[in-house]
Order: C-alpha cells, then sequence, then structure tokens
C-alpha cells in the first residue's frame, strides 16, 4: 500500500462519515459544519487527482460561500424545528431503500464496465494545464458558450434571489 | 497508484447519502445540503474520468467548472425561496409550503 492509497483511505473515511453526519444530524448548524467537513475532503480529492485549481476553487466557492450561506440561512430560520419532533419524514426507510438500489445499481454497472480497475495515465505537462483550461473556456470554438450561458445564470441567479428573499416595501 | 475504481465507489457513496438527504430529511435547507452533496459526487466523478480516461482534453475540467456555477445559483436562489417562505409561513417543514398545491 502506498502513501497515496493510505491518504485516499483515511481521506474517504473521513469524508463519508462527515456526509453521512450531514444528513442525520438533528441540529442544522452541525449538519452545516459537517458539511463544510464533507466538502474539505472532497477538495483533499481533487488534489489527489492533479487537479490543484479545483481543491483552491472548492474552498472559495463551497466552503467560502455556499457553506457560509447554509449557516447563515440556518440561522435566519432557527427556533422552527430545533430538537423538536422527528427530522425525518415517516417513511424514512423508502428513502434509504431507494438510495441502497441505486448504489448497487450504479455498483452493478461499474463492475461489468472494462475501464473500471484502470490506473491513471502519467500526467503530460501538468503545470500548463490552468493555461489550456482558461484559453479552452473563452476560446470561441471550445467552451465559450457554456461559459458565457454560466455567466448569465449566476447574474440572474443573483438578481432571483435579491428579488425573491428581499424585504417588500408595502 | 490509486485504481479509478476506488472514486468511482467513493462517489457513488456519497452520491447515495446525499440522495437519502434528500428523500428523507423534512427540513428544506437540509434537502439543499443533500443536493450539494450530490453535486459535489459528480464533479469527483467529472474530476476521475478526466484524469484517468482522457487526461489529455480539457473536457472534464470545463464541465466541473459549469457544475460549480451553476451549484452556486442553485443555493443562491433555493435559500432565498426557503427564507421567503419562511418570512410568509413561518415554516421551513417541506411538507407544510403546499401554497401551489390545488
Amino acid at each position: 500500500m502506498t502513501a497515496e492509497q493510505l491518504i485516499f483511505i483515511i481521506v474517504a473515511a473521513v469524508t463519508l462519515v462527515a456526509g453521512i453526519s450531514v444528513v442525520t444530524s438533528r441540529n442544522l448548524i452541525h449538519s452545516a459544519l459537517w458539511l463544510i467537513l464533507t466538502l474539505f475532503g472532497v477538495a483533499i480529492f481533487y488534489v489527489l487527482l492533479d487537479a490543484g485549481f479545483f481543491a483552491v476553487i472548492q474552498v472559495i466557492i463551497y466552503i467560502g460561500a455556499i457553506a457560509i450561506l447554509f449557516i447563515f440561512a440556518a440561522m435566519l430560520t432557527r427556533r422552527v424545528m430545533q430538537d423538536t419532533g422527528p427530522q425525518t419524514n415517516p417513511n424514512w426507510w423508502l428513502g434509504g431503500l431507494i438510495a441502497l438500489l441505486l448504489f448497487a445499481g450504479i455498483v452493478f454497472i461499474l463492475i461489468n464496465w472494462q475501464g473500471f480497475s484502470s490506473l491513471a495515465p502519467k500526467l503530460t505537462n501538468p503545470s500548463g494545464r490552468i493555461i489550456q483550461l482558461g484559453l479552452a473556456l473563452v476560446s470561441p470554438d471550445q467552451y465559450v458558450l457554456p461559459f458565457e450561458l454560466a455567466s448569465v445564470l449566476l447574474v440572474a441567479g443573483m438578481i432571483g434571489a435579491i428579488f425573491v428573499a428581499g424585504e417588500k416595501k408595502q | 497508484m490509486i485504481p479509478l475504481s476506488w472514486y468511482l465507489i467513493l462517489a457513488a457513496i456519497l452520491f447515495c447519502v446525499g440522495l437519502y438527504g434528500v428523500l428523507v430529511r423534512k427540513n428544506a435547507i437540509a434537502i439543499l445540503m443533500g443536493i450539494e452533496l450530490m453535486l459535489n459526487s459528480i464533479n469527483i466523478n467529472l474530476i476521475a474520468f478526466w484524469r484517468y480516461r482522457s487526461s489529455d482534453g480539457i473536457a472534464g475540467q470545463a464541465f466541473a467548472i459549469i457544475v460549480f456555477a451553476v451549484a452556486a445559483a442553485e443555493v443562491a436562489v433555493g435559500l432565498a425561496l426557503i427564507i421567503s417562505i419562511y418570512r410568509r409561513r413561518s415554516s421551513v417543514v417541506a411538507d407544510d409550503m403546499n401554497m401551489l398545491k390545488w
């Protein structure tokens, strides 16, 4: 077992425990904090996959923006269902069953695929990847259209969020 | 060396945990957290396939960037909707949000 595999196993265990705690913990603030731990674990996976840029934007966007937004929303809607009554639907076993069935289906499809246990090829020119990605996102014959659509979507999301959550003057 | 299967199994488990959260939790904010877990597992899959199958190209990374942008927009609008509903109904339980039901 190499050091890389050891790191993977430790980080995977922490990420999965944190992910399960996100969906099972009763207090919403605790859920949000576990979510931050999960997102950190995913960032470490990006580093292991030679995508350091994604690890950085994972920390900045997901942890810095989205998780903080979750904590703010949890604090703005407090005292509603905190620690009182069940936090799950009465037919929670059905949800668990669907999740298990989906997992079994995914695993069944994956182990019948011949590239399942392939190893990573050597990465050529790892430091030029950021330049390549940046050029690909703005070059007209590659991904400039999805990139512009994403920017329009972000502007629409921002305006929509301000409009929906803003205090209406009567 | 880590085989591709480890990443795929991990992403599958994370996706199913997120799906369980979406299906089971009552609190609408917790449902959005489940969606975030699912989007993260998708991103692990995208980056892992980029690294192991087509690391000469850049398509997997570009796709993952778009997923990031969509996740940010989704959570902003979703939480704004939940806060707006909370202001009117004083509830964040998804079952109570039945104003559009006939």
